[in-house]
Order: C-alpha cells, then structure tokens, then sequence
C-alpha cells in the first residue's frame, strides 16, 4: 500500500475480483482474481492491451455488466458501500452521486438531442434539487472548469456542433456535474489527437487535483499512463501481474510480460534497434492455462509456474508481482534481452 | 510507361520490374498535387462547402528509402496516399514514377499499379470474409493475368516470408485470424506483385503494442529482402521516427516540413511539428503543466488565412495571417540543404520578428 493509503480509509477496495460472462456455448473469464485499493485524491492507472479486461474490471466498479450473464464473485467496496451486494436503487444512487464515468466516445455518453448545457443543469437539478438559475451558473463554471472557450455560447451548442476535443471536455463536464469522488476514465483520449491528448490528459490531472477525485484511468498507452498515473497496474488474462507507483514501474519492471511490453513498444530511444516483439499471442479467456497465463509466452516459465498460478508477492511495501521470477530475484538474463537473443537467431 | 502490359505478364511475376531511370532517379516523384472534394456539407450542421483535403503537395520519394508521413487526423495523409495509388483522380498536379507520368490510359495504370501496392489500417476489411487467405493473396497476381496454381503458389511463398505458416494459415478464412495475422496477409498480399514500392496507411495503427513490434520488424525483414521503397503514413510520431529514413509533415493539407529524420526529430524546423513532437506522451513529461498546444487542429471547409498554423502558433505575428509560407529551405547554417520548412520565421526578408535578416 502506498503512503497515501496508509494514512486513511480507501476509496475503492477490490478483493478476489472474479467477473465472468456465461452464454452457451462458453463461459468467458474475462476478470480472474483482482485485488486492489484506490486512496482518495490517487490516480491508478490500468494498464494492458485489448481484451486484457481492463474495461470489465472498470464497469464492475458500477456494475455495468448485463445481469443476467454475468458471474461477480469478491468484494467491491467504493465509499464503504458494497457494489457486488448493493440493490439496483443503491446503484442506481451511487452512479449519479459518487462515482461517474467517461469514455473513449464521448457520444456514449452525451444526449445527441439535447444541448450541453441542458444535459448538465438536467444533472445538477436531478442531484441537487437547486433551482434553474442556480443550476445555469453551475454548469458555465464547469465548462469553465473543463476550459472550453466561450463557455457561455457553447451551453446552448449540441454535442455534434463541438469539436472532437471539445466534445471530450463537455463528457468530463457532464461526468462532473454530479460532484462524483471517483472518476473512472476508459481511455478517454484514445481516440484524440496528439496535441488534443496531451490537452487532456492535463485538464483531467489538473481537476482531479481541484476536486480531491479519486481517478481509475485505463489506458493500452505506455506514456498516457505515465503522464497521468501516480501508480500503475498492468493486467494481464484478467489479472493484474503486476503494480507499482508509476515511476518505479515504468523504470524497472519486474514482470516478464511487463519487460517485455515496455521492450515493445517504440520510444523515441528505439530508433536504429531492433524491437524486442513478444512471441504469441494472449490466451484464450475460455480454456485459461492452470498456472500463470503468459508462461506459453515467457523465456523465465519453469514447471512451476505452469503448475498453479503464481501468489502475489510483495517485493516492497507498495510494489506486488504474480511472478516466480521476477527481475529484480532473478540472477541471469533478463527476459527482454532474452526476446532479443532468440528473435536474432536465424 | 510506355510499352503496354503484355498479358499474361511476359516477365516472371515474382521478378520486379526494373529499375528504369537509375539509383540517383526518384522513385516517384510529386508535385503541386491537390485534391478538392464537393461539399458533403450536411453531414455537419447543415453548413456545405468544398474541402480542400491536399494542396499542392510536393515531393520526392527516393529509391530504397521510407519515407514517413505525419500530422493529425484530417490533415490529408490518407488522401495523399489514395493519390498516390490512383484510387483517386486529382484535382491538379503530377505523379512520376522512376521518370514517366502517370497517365491516365489502361496500360500505364495497370503496369503502374503492379509497382506501387498498399496496406491499410484497417487489416479486417481490407480482406474479402469469403475468400480463404492464400485466394485474397493469389488475387492480385490472378487479376495480372497469372495462372489459378501458379498464383497460389506465389501466395503460400509470401504467407511464408511474412511469418505465417503456409500449411497451417494458406486454407483459413480472415475472421479465423487475430488482428496482427490480417495484417501479415494484408502485407503479403501487397507484396504478391513484387512491387517496387509500398504505401503504408497507418499500418500498426490499430495493433497492440507487443504486436506492432512483430509487424515494424517485419516490415524492416521485408524491406531488406524484397529492396523495397516504403511511405509510411502514421499519427504515431514515436513509430514514423523509428521506421522513417526522412518525414514529411503534413498541416491542413499542406507539407509544413520535410528533411531527414535524425534532423527533424534533433531540432523541429516549424513550430508545428515542434508542438507536436513536445504532445508526445511519455513519463519524462510527468513535470509539464502547459500543453504544447491550445485548441483543435482547423476545420479543411474554412481554412485559417496565411500561415494555415497561424491561429495556435506561439509565435505568430500579423504578417503570419496574411502571408502564406512556402516550403523552402531552412536557413539556418547548420542544417542541411534538404530541410525545408514553410514557416516565415525561416525565411530571410519575410517580415517575422525573428527571421534571418534578408541578404
Ligand atoms: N458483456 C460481455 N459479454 C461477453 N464478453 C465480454 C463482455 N464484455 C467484455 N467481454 C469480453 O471480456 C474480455 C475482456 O474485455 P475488456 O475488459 O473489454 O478488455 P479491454 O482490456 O480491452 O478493455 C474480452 O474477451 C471481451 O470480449
Ligand atoms: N471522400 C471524401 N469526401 C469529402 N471529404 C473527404 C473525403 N475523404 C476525405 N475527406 C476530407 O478530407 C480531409 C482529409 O482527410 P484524410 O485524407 O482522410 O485525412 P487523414 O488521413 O490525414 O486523417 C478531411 O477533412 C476529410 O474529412
Ligand atoms: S508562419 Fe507564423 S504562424 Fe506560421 S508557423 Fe511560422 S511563425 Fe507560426
Ligand atoms: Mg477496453
Ligand atoms: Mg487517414
């Protein structure tokens, strides 16, 4: 636990995490044992590539998942409420009070029949039950708040006159009508340009500083989670292999999928070398391995981690790896050098 | 271009065609293209109005080399690219490949279009569902007037070259694949023909990370071994400054910067790809409070007047709103020759502040 929790209460705490989806034919794992807190006022970061689960562990923290064909097992606590247990009025409560979410296509969530500022003051007025006025002042501060220029214009716009990056500003806006302590973000600049990124990512630290917001932030982009994150979790086959304040990890990962995806992926330091590519490709979520899921993949795999799957291990007090060979406990070739070697061979 | 394409092809189909003009000849060579496209208007907020995607774009793509292509999304690359193939007729300008125009009659197409290939983003689509892999590779060659089995042949060699097992890959369907093995097939597919030169349209854009690697240094393998000459087009500046030997970067339209690589990516001649390169992501930014740039890239139905980039430019003055830069060569001792910029604060005598002073 980092230095922040220590010293209060978690926002979120997530205990043996298990989301699957039945249908038919298959039963999909989709989210396989995951264990975390988020401190007020922190920003973790999941990290991992696509179909990894980082969205269904996102949704399960408002239980958005279809009812009828999902399986959730563990505990889920956000604010001392408990999601998995909680009735559909109590979710309904905390989705409009506590916890909002944003999204990778602000059309998710925007109404395109209604212009922004109606769909604030709508939100504000459904919470607060102040007036119109009031309500009206509210939601130019917010679009101040997101730094959309000539707020006072753009209340009466609808969402398809705005801008791409302006429509991502008026979601964050909408997101945060409803003063939420949590925000959940599933890679919200993904779709953004560079330079409208980068504006972004730094309005979202910026709020979350000013409000004191817990932020769950997924992302598949290395450097947005290191811009953005004060600790990161990477997730592997649902499950999170590894996580570490942001600094540490991106610096000197211990997982070998960790080594290497940061091998992966292309940096500006990787011009004139060859790329370190992973071999394979991720499991099927249908028919899991026994043991620990990147070992087919894995030049440090033994029998051992094909027997069961790996413990979490604390490596320090705010630093977990699902490893039995972690980096830092291991004495010969790291696995990113050994990716290189063997891709090298003729 | 000339001689028309004898058919069935007289030569080898997996010989390339030869080099005609010489080493020191560009490959393809483009100027003053442009395309403008009638007004879809409604679509957006009822306001019609023609887009002009590409204005007047000019350059050379020399033999052997990649060249990168970048800039945001909507400032034309994909257009450019479909220029390039033919996909689409310009409104203006010229193409030359290794020394001939392109024209406009069959024959040249044809023998044209057997040189120059394309891979697309989307790796799915791009494949026809019903035809299993090795007939979606055969096609192309089939379509040149090569024989069903010989095709065939061809398609499980370049399965191979691209890393897919031919007896295991050759008879599946393209939903039967992950993403990153569509790609192989969409890649060897283009090289069926042995063209000469590969346009890249945002290839790794939709891979995953431990995926885009495999196919970058696969496509590195391929350059090398088949001699090819690659445009790769990328909003991905980490990816274009791997990949690219020199880049062009593109701005509503317009080229704002070309030179070599190493030179672009030390020491941004425009303003605009400086910003740009300062919007990567990355965890030494973790300190950085402003952003690079304010605001969203312009609309191409209403361009801003002069310097297109004027209106978020840090160091804009009056006469950048009046005044449209053109791309020449950048005027600082030290750089070279062949890095030209359009940006008035390169060129001597243009009234910017900080200009070179005019000789
Ligand atoms: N509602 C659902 N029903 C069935 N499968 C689902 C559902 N939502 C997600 N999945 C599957 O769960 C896995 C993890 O998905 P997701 O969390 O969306 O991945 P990502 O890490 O890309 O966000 C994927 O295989 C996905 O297809
Ligand atoms: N077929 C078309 N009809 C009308 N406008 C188009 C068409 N194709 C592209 N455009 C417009 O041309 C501009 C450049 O698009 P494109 O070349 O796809 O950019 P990029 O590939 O750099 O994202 C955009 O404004 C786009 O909306
Ligand atoms: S011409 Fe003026 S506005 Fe354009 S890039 Fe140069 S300084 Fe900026
Ligand atoms: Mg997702
Ligand atoms: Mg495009």
């Amino acid at each position: 636990m980092s230095a922040l929790q220590s010293q209060s209460q978690p926002l979120v705490k997530v205990r043996d995490l298990n989301v699957a989806f039945v249908s038919k034919e298959a039963t999909l794992h989709a989210v396989n044992g995951v264990d975390f807190d988020l401190a007020p006022k922190e920003t973790l970061c999941i990290l991992g590539e696509s179909g990894s689960g980082k969205s269904v562990t996102l949704r399960s923290l408002m239980r958005l998942h279809p009812p009828r064909r999902t399986r959730i097992t563990g505990t889920i606590q956000v604010d001392g409420t408990d999601i998995v247990a909680a009735s559909e009025r109590e979710l309904s409560s905390i989705r409009g009070r506590l916890v909002s979410m944003i999204f990778q296509e602000p059309m998710t969530a925007l109404d395109p029949v209604f212009t922004i500022g109606k769909q604030i003051t709508e939100t504000i007025r459904r919470h607060e039950g102040v007036s119109h006025q009031e309500a009206q002042r509210r939601a130019l501060d917010l679009l101040e708040l997101v730094q959309i220029p000539s707020a006072r214009q753009r209340l009466d716009a609808y969402p398809h006159e705005l801008s791409g990056g302006l429509r991502q500003r008026a979601m964050i806006a909408v997101a945060l009508s409803v003063r939420p302590k949590l925000l959940l973000a599933d890679e919200p600049t993904t779709a953004l340009d560079a330079t409208v990124q980068i504006q972004v990512l730094l309005l979202l630290k910026r709020i979350q500083a000013e409000l004191g917001m817990g932020v769950i932030f997924v992302t598949h982009d290395l450097g947005v989670a290191g811009e953005i994150a004060d600790r990161i979790a990477v997730m592997y086959a649902g499950r999170f292999i590894e996580e570490a304040p942001a600094e540490a990890l991106l610096e000197a990962p211990e997982h070998p999928y960790v080594e290497g995806l940061l091998g992966a992926t292309v940096t500006p330091a990787s011009r004139g070398r060859r790329l370190t590519a992973i071999p394979g490709s991720p499991p099927n979520l249908r028919t899991l391995p026994v043991g620990c899921a990147f070992a087919p993949r894995c030049t440090s795999a033994e029998p051992n981690c094909r027997a069961a799957v790996p413990d979490l291990r604390a490596l320090a007090p705010d630093r977990t790896v699902r490893c039995i060979h972690p980096a830092g406990l291991r004495p010969s070739m790291p696995p990113a050098m050994a990716f290189a070697a063997e891709e090298r061979a003729p | 271009m000339t001689d028309p394409l004898p058919a069935p092809l007289a030569e080898s189909p997996l010989q390339p065609l030869p080099d005609v003009g010489g080493p020191a000849q560009a490959l393809l060579s483009v100027s003053g293209l442009t395309k403008t496209f009638a007004g879809r208007g409604k679509l957006f907020g009822g306001r019609a109005g023609a887009v002009q995607a590409v204005s007047a774009v000019s350059f050379d793509v020399r033999k052997g080399e990649t060249l990168g292509i970048v800039g945001e999304s909507g400032c034309g690359k994909s257009t450019a690219s479909k220029l390039i193939m033919g996909l689409l007729e310009p409104t203006a300008g010229e193409i030359v490949f290794d020394g001939e125009a392109l024209g406009r009659d069959a024959a040249g197409l044809r023998r044209y279009r057997r040189q120059v290939q394309m891979v697309f983003q989307d790796s799915f689509s791009s494949l026809n569902p019903r035809l299993t892999i090795e007939e979606s590779i055969a096609f192309p060659p089939m379509v040149h007037g090569m024989a069903r089995k010989a095709a065939i042949g061809i398609a499980r060699d370049m399965l191979a070259a691209v890393g897919l097992q031919p007896a295991q890959y050759a008879t599946r369907f393209p939903h039967e694949l992950s993403g990153g093995q569509r790609q192989r097939v969409n890649i060897a597919r283009a090289l069926a023909l042995r063209p000469r030169l590969v346009v890249l349209d945002e290839p790794v854009s939709a891979l995953d990370k431990s995926v885009e690697a495999q196919v970058l240094n696969l496509l590195m393998d391929l350059k090398a071994e088949f001699g090819l000459t690659y445009i790769f087009i990328s909003h991905d500046l980490n990816v274009v400054q791997y990949i690219s030997d020199r880049v062009l970067v593109m701005y509503l339209g317009r080229v704002v910067e070309l030179g070599a690589a190493e030179a672009i990516f030390a020491g941004a001649a425009h303003p605009y790809t400086s910003a740009l390169l300062a919007s990567r992501p990355s965890v030494a930014g973790r300190s950085r409070e402003a952003p690079p740039l304010v605001g969203d890239p312009p609309s191409p139905v209403n361009p801003p007047s002069g310097c297109a980039f004027h209106p978020r430019c840090v160091f804009s003055e009056a006469v950048c709103a009046t005044t449209r830069p053109a791309l020449l060569p950048v005027a600082v001792p030290d750089r070279q020759a062949e890095h030209l910029a359009a940006c008035l604060i390169n060129q001597p005598g243009s009234g910017h502040s900080r200009a070179p002073k005019a000789a």
